[in-house]
């Protein structure tokens, strides 16, 4: 009994991450109607910041400590919304009014760029590295169940980000404008928006949460690598699909149902192999009955 | 529009640049070689072409073999499936290589070794343990042990020295090596009237270990047996540690770099594993090959280089014995091997071109791999 409650606090945490990298990937959706398959080299890239600017940090903050996390996430949050906003400047505004296929293909070559740009030694060099220590790590039993406080952070940061997220979009001025465009482009732009701009904004926005996302994986997993991305990326566009494609709540509900599920299946004698495979076939069978994803809405085509 | 026609001289320049230096001078002998330099096991490469390397250089340096220099041609398959296939087949059809060294990794080895041998071009792998690698065909060869031994050892070891009744094996499903090490593991370890606690597999280059540790600790077992590459075993050995698992770990010649002791740090400590050789060992031969290899590359070397050395001088003297490259004849002459004074001790090629030696015991402790005990065959 107390190995299913373990599970689930080990598939949760897990999930909650695929749900902070799903949001980047719904988001681009929403607004540019494509899939920005670099998102998860982002993701790789908010780790390696933290890698590097941990022991910076250390400087002013002690590590591990609350305070020096909390800079080493501010940080990287913030390169990592400068290089998602350099990425669509560079890669996908030349293409804007190109076939979205160009664009997709545009994203997979930036994606193998970043990769293999980054195994070479002089980047970061291909082996694994251990992500610093950010937090005193404090592992403590309740009711027969480990928990670390990290997964309460990943759990917990995740929470809060999405809230303010919803706030964003829902509340404010530059929320609006987001839904605007993601609406009609063409209207909106005649109402004043700059499209550039908001589409600049929506790609910082998701790529500072695939960094968030970069902390607190490494954090959980301690193992970083630039070929990180590809696996946890796949796995966050399925969560994206799973929970219907340009819903934020959506990203977030099939992240964390992705990671449970993958986490129980891991733990089976016998099926611990086709953890994944089992991930994609629910992913198939939710698709099969609801087309849209667990929360999407149905969409008429635009003729 | 202007840089689209700045981009296309300077494509046509490299494009002659690379057609320019393309190999062909007939007073070398070309050696191919194949290695993980980057991705996943990158260590595991970058370990054998090193040692390779240094061996290539040290027989050059005394004159080379039949009057002619080698020249290393060396791959990058990057730890990925599909890559040795194509670079092994370049190398042999392209560059025309009399012999191919190569891969660490089973997977990878067993992947091009069908090519090698409808080639008739021998491949000498230095560290693949799958046995099935060399019933590939009569032209693949190794100098390292198979699994089938080190499985017993490890299995008497659990036995023996961790006095464990109950062990829980963890096994890499993506990768042959991992496979064949837990299968022979188990046999032995049933065999010696062990129990298996539970059997659970993960993908070699996941990150998330948790959900098959936390129902191995649900089944209590004394130690664990993981047969995987280092990487995932650091990984492993961490979360392990988070869980609460405070029972040993111990694995196979995977566990074997440096890597595992710079991500695993504490969290490996105190766990054992079997490998090819140790560094700290007395033997002529190896103090000579640590000391010319820490000069050349500022670092200790791993079993991995000792392996990649050895493979290079097997085929050098080979060739010398041979007294030509012609594929049939060195194949002959590798098969011959016999008392071969390596740098991971002394040994022969059996009737099945595998190498019969014996298996070192480390354990890691205070950040270090600490020599245990051998085991000979």
């Amino acid at each position: 009994m107390n190995e299913i409650f373990q599970q689930l606090v080990n598939g949760l945490a897990l999930g909650a991450v695929y749900a902070l990298i799903a949001i980047g990937y719904t988001m681009v959706y929403g607004v540019l109607r494509f899939i920005n398959f670099a998102h998860g080299d982002v993701f790789m890239l908010g780790s390696f910041t933290g890698y590097y600017v941990a022991p910076q940090v250390a400087k002013w903050f002690p590590l591990p400590g609350w305070g020096g996390w909390a800079a080493v996430m501010a940080v990287t949050m913030i390169v990592c919304a400068l290089i998602g906003i350099i990425i669509e400047f560079l890669a996908y505004r030349p293409l804007r009014n190109r076939p979205k296929l160009t664009v997709l293909i545009t994203a997979i070559g930036v994606s193998l760029l970043i990769e293999y740009t980054c195994q070479h030694k002089a980047v970061f060099g291909a082996s694994q590295k251990a992500f610093p220590t950010l937090l005193p790590a404090g592992n403590f039993t309740l009711g027969g169940l480990s928990f670390n406080t990290t997964q309460f952070v990943v759990l917990g940061v995740t929470l809060v980000l999405l809230a303010a997220l919803t706030f964003i979009v829902k509340r404010t001025r530059m929320g609006m404008a987001m839904r605007a465009v993601s609406h009609n482009s063409a209207a909106a732009s005649l109402m004043g928006i700059s499209n550039s701009f908001i589409i600049s904004f929506t790609f910082g926005l998701g790529s500072a949460l695939a960094g968030a996302g970069g902390i607190l994986y490494g954090m959980t997993y301690t193992g970083i690598e630039p070929l990180m991305g590809v696996n946890v990326g796949l796995k966050a566009f399925v969560a994206a699909v799973l929970g219907g494609i340009g819903n934020l709540p959506g990203a977030a509900l099939g992240g964390l149902v992705l990671g449970v599920v993958e986490t129980y299946a891991g733990g089976m004698s016998g099926i611990s192999t086709y953890r994944d495979g089992i991930a994609f076939a629910i992913l198939i069978v939710i698709l099969i009955f609801k087309p849209t994803g667990l929360l999407g809405s149905k969409q008429i085509e635009k003729v | 529009m202007k840089s689209r026609f700045l981009i296309l001289p300077a494509v046509a320049a490299l494009a002659s640049a690379l057609v320019g230096c393309k190999p062909g001078s007939g007073d070398t002998i070309k050696v191919g070689e194949f290695a993980s330099l980057t991705g996943k096991e990158a260590t595991f490469g970058t370990s054998s072409h090193e040692g390779t390397e240094l061996a290539i250089d040290e027989i050059n340096a005394a004159g080379g073999v039949l009057g002619k220099k080698l020249e290393l041609l060396t791959e990058d398959n990057q730890s990925k499936a599909g890559e040795p296939a194509n670079i092994v087949n370049k190398l042999i059809s392209r560059d025309g290589v009399v012999a191919v060294l190569g891969e660490v990794a089973s997977s990878r080895s067993l992947e091009a070794a069908p090519i090698a041998q409808a080639a008739k071009i021998p491949l000498i792998s230095p560290a693949s343990t799958n046995p099935k690698v060399t019933e590939v065909g009569d032209y693949i060869f190794r100098v390292c042990f198979i699994d089938p031994f080190q499985g017993t050892v490890m299995a008497n070891f659990a036995d023996k020295t961790l006095k464990a009744k109950k062990v829980a094996v963890l096994t890499d499903a993506k990768s042959d090596y991992s496979k064949g090490l837990a299968k022979y593991f188990k046999e032995q370890f049933v065999k010696n009237g062990g129990t298996l606690a539970s059997e659970l597999d993960y993908n070699g280059g996941d990150k998330d270990f948790k959900a098959q540790l936390t129902t191995i600790k649900g089944a209590a077992p004394d130690a664990v047996f993981v047969p995987g590459y280092y990487n995932d075993v650091a990984l492993i050995a961490i979360q392990a540690k988070e869980l609460g698992l405070t029972i040993p770990l111990f694995g196979g010649d995977g566990w074997e770099s440096e890597n595992l002791l710079q991500v695993g740090k504490d969290a490996v400590e105190g766990n054992y594993f079997s490998t090819h050789c140790s560094p700290e060992d007395t033997s002529p031969k190896m103090t000579s090959f640590v000391a010319s290899y820490k000069k050349k590359y500022n670092k200790t070397p791993d079993a991995m280089a000792a392996l990649g050395y050895d493979s290079a001088y097997v085929l050098a003297e080979a060739i010398k014995r041979a007294g030509t490259t012609e594929g049939p004849k060195l194949r002959d002459a590798i098969a011959a091997t016999k008392d071969f004074d390596g740098v991971t001790g002394k040994f022969s090629l059996d009737a099945k071109r595998d190498a019969v030696k014996s298996a070192a015991i480390l354990q890691i402790k205070d950040g270090k791999f600490n020599f245990l005990e051998t085991i000979a065959p």
